[in-house]
C-alpha cells in the first residue's frame, strides 16, 4: 500500500501548471486535495509519472461574486467552503451537501476542484453543480473554455476536460429569492460514498406553481445527470404529493442504474424513488417558506 | 528512477529534515524518517483515520500526503499533544479515566480528531462527537467509552 515511484514538481500559480501540463501532457497528473488521488496511487490504480502540485497555487484559492455567480477557486478546500458564512447566505444548498462529503479531516485537505474533475460518479459535489446550473471554467494552453455542468461530466471518472487542460474555478449563478433546495442521501455509514444521492431545486411562482425546477442525481448511474424527466413532470403543475409522487415514479422509471457490493441496481431504482420523492417535498417546504 | 527532495517541518516543536522520494507517504516520514512512531498507518488509503496529524493547525491524514508536500510545515502528531514532565493533556486524562482506549492502535488519530473538534467546539453534543468520529474506525471500544472520554474532556476544558 504504497505509491509507486513518481517525480514531483510544485505549480506556483495556474499558468505554471498549464506549462507543466504542456511539458509532460497524459504522463502528469494534478495533485490537487489528494484524498482520491493518492488512494489510487497506493492501490496501484493510478501510476503517473509526474505529480504537479497545485496546493502552492494560491490563485486558485478563493471565493467570492461575480455578476450574479458565486465563483469558487478550484484548490479552494472543501471544509472551508463547507464553513464559509456566504457561501450559507448565497448557496446554502453547497454548505450543506459538503457535510456529506467524506468526513471533516477529508474536507479539511479535498477541494472543491478536484472533486469536480475526478468525477467519481457518488460524489456530492458534481450533483449539486448539476442541480445549481453552474459552470466550469477550463483553461489550457490554447485559451480558456467555459463548460455547463451538464456537458462536463461524460463517464465514470471521466470528463471532457482535455489532458493539458484545468479545471481552474467553478461559476454557479445565485438562487433566485423563494428558491427551495434540498439535498438527501443514503449511504451505509456516515461519510461513505453515496448509494443515492437526489438533489431537487424549486422555485415556484406567486400562484403556487412551480416555475423552475432542477432534479439531480448521483450515486446511481455511471456519472451524474439531471432527471429531465422527472422536472417535466413537475414544470407548471402545483406540487401536490401526488405531482411529487408522480415526479418520483418518473425519476425512477428513466434511471439506468449500477449494480455494485453497496446495492444492486433494482435496490437503487427503488432508492430512486423514496430519495427523489423526499428530496423534493424538503424543497418544496422550503420554497413556500422562503428558506432556500 | 524517480528525483529525490530534501524536505524540512517542524514537528511538536523540533525541527526534522530529511531526503526522501517524491512517493514517501507523509506519514512513513514521520514513523521512519523522525522516528515518531505515535502515528500509526492502519489502511494506508484513507478510510481507519489512525494516522490522522494537525498540519498547521488542521487534521489531516498523513497518509494521503506525501512527505515532500508537508516541507517547511508545522505539525503536531500524538507525542506532542502532552505538555511534557510526564503529564497527559486533559483529552489524553479523560481518555484514562473513562477507559477511552483497549488495544491503543486507533487511539494516537482519535486523539488528533477530538483535539480539533474540541478546538473549534468547546461544547460538543454527543452526536457532534459521534460525527466527528465517524472517521476513525476503532474496532475495541464499540466507541461509547470514546464518546464518554470526549464528552468528558470537554467539560474539563470548559472548567
Amino acid at each position: 500500500m504504497k505509491p509507486p515511484a513518481v517525480k514531483y514538481q510544485r505549480a506556483g500559480g495556474r499558468e505554471e501548471a498549464i506549462a507543466l501540463l504542456g511539458e509532460h501532457g497524459d504522463d502528469a497528473k494534478l495533485l490537487a486535495g489528494g484524498q482520491s488521488l493518492l488512494p489510487l496511487m497506493s492501490f496501484r490504480l493510478a501510476q503517473p509519472g509526474v505529480l504537479i502540485d497545485l496546493n502552492p497555487a494560491a490563485d486558485l484559492d478563493h471565493m467570492g461574486e461575480d455578476n450574479g455567480h458565486v465563483v469558487i477557486g478550484a484548490m479552494t478546500r472543501q471544509r472551508t467552503v463547507e464553513t464559509s458564512r456566504s457561501i450559507a447566505d448565497n448557496l446554502p444548498l453547497l454548505s450543506e451537501a459538503l457535510r456529506y462529503v467524506g468526513h471533516v479531516t477529508l474536507r479539511n485537505r479535498g477541494t472543491i476542484g478536484g472533486s469536480i474533475a475526478h468525477a467519481d460518479p457518488a460524489a456530492e459535489i458534481p450533483v449539486v453543480l448539476l442541480a445549481l446550473d453552474g459552470e466550469l471554467v477550463v483553461e489550457g494552453s490554447s485559451g480558456t473554455r467555459v463548460v455547463s455542468s451538464q456537458d462536463f461530466f461524460i463517464g465514470p471518472f471521466t470528463t471532457v476536460l482535455e489532458p493539458t487542460e484545468i479545471l481552474t474555478k467553478v461559476r454557479i449563478p445565485r438562487s433566485a429569492a423563494g428558491t427551495g433546495a434540498a439535498i438527501l442521501e443514503l449511504a451505509r455509514r456516515n461519510g461513505d460514498f453515496a448509494i443515492v444521492t437526489a438533489v431537487a431545486v424549486i422555485h415556484l411562482d406567486q400562484s403556487g406553481k412551480c416555475d423552475m425546477v432542477r432534479i439531480a442525481l448521483g450515486g446511481v448511474e455511471s456519472v451524474p445527470a439531471r432527471l429531465q424527466d422527472a422536472e417535466s413532470v413537475l414544470l407548471h403543475a402545483e406540487l401536490s404529493d401526488d405531482a411529487i409522487q408522480g415526479a418520483a415514479e418518473a425519476a425512477s422509471a428513466a434511471v439506468d442504474p449500477v449494480s455494485d457490493i453497496h446495492g444492486s441496481g433494482s435496490y437503487r431504482r427503488d432508492m430512486t424513488r423514496v430519495f427523489v420523492r423526499r428530496a423534493l417535498t424538503q424543497a418544496v417546504d422550503r420554497a413556500k417558506g422562503g428558506a432556500t | 528512477m524517480s528525483d529525490r527532495h530534501t524536505v524540512s517541518m517542524t514537528i511538536n516543536g523540533h525541527r526534522y529534515e530529511g531526503v526522501c522520494e517524491a512517493r514517501l507517504t507523509l506519514a512513513d516520514f514521520i514513523r521512519h524518517h523522525c522516528g515518531l512512531t505515535g502515528t500509526h498507518l492502519g489502511c494506508e488509503h484513507g478510510v481507519c483515520g489512525a494516522c490522522t496529524i494537525l498540519l498547521d493547525g488542521t487534521s489531516v491524514r498523513s497518509c494521503l500526503m506525501v512527505a515532500v508536500q508537508a516541507d517547511g510545515a508545522t505539525i503536531t502528531t500524538v507525542e506532542g499533544l502532552a505538555e511534557g514532565n510526564g503529564k497527559l493533556s486533559p483529552l489524553q486524562e479523560a481518555f484514562r479515566d473513562n477507559h477511552g482506549l483497549q488495544c491503543g492502535f486507533c487511539t494516537s488519530g482519535i486523539l488528533i480528531t477530538t483535539t480539533e473538534l474540541l478546538e473549534e467546539n468547546p461544547d460538543p453534543s454527543e452526536a457532534e462527537i459521534r460525527e466527528r468520529l465517524s472517521g476513525n474506525l476503532c474496532r475495541c471500544t464499540g466507541y461509547q467509552f470514546i464518546v464518554d472520554s470526549v464528552l468528558d474532556a470537554a467539560a474539563r476544558l470548559r472548567g
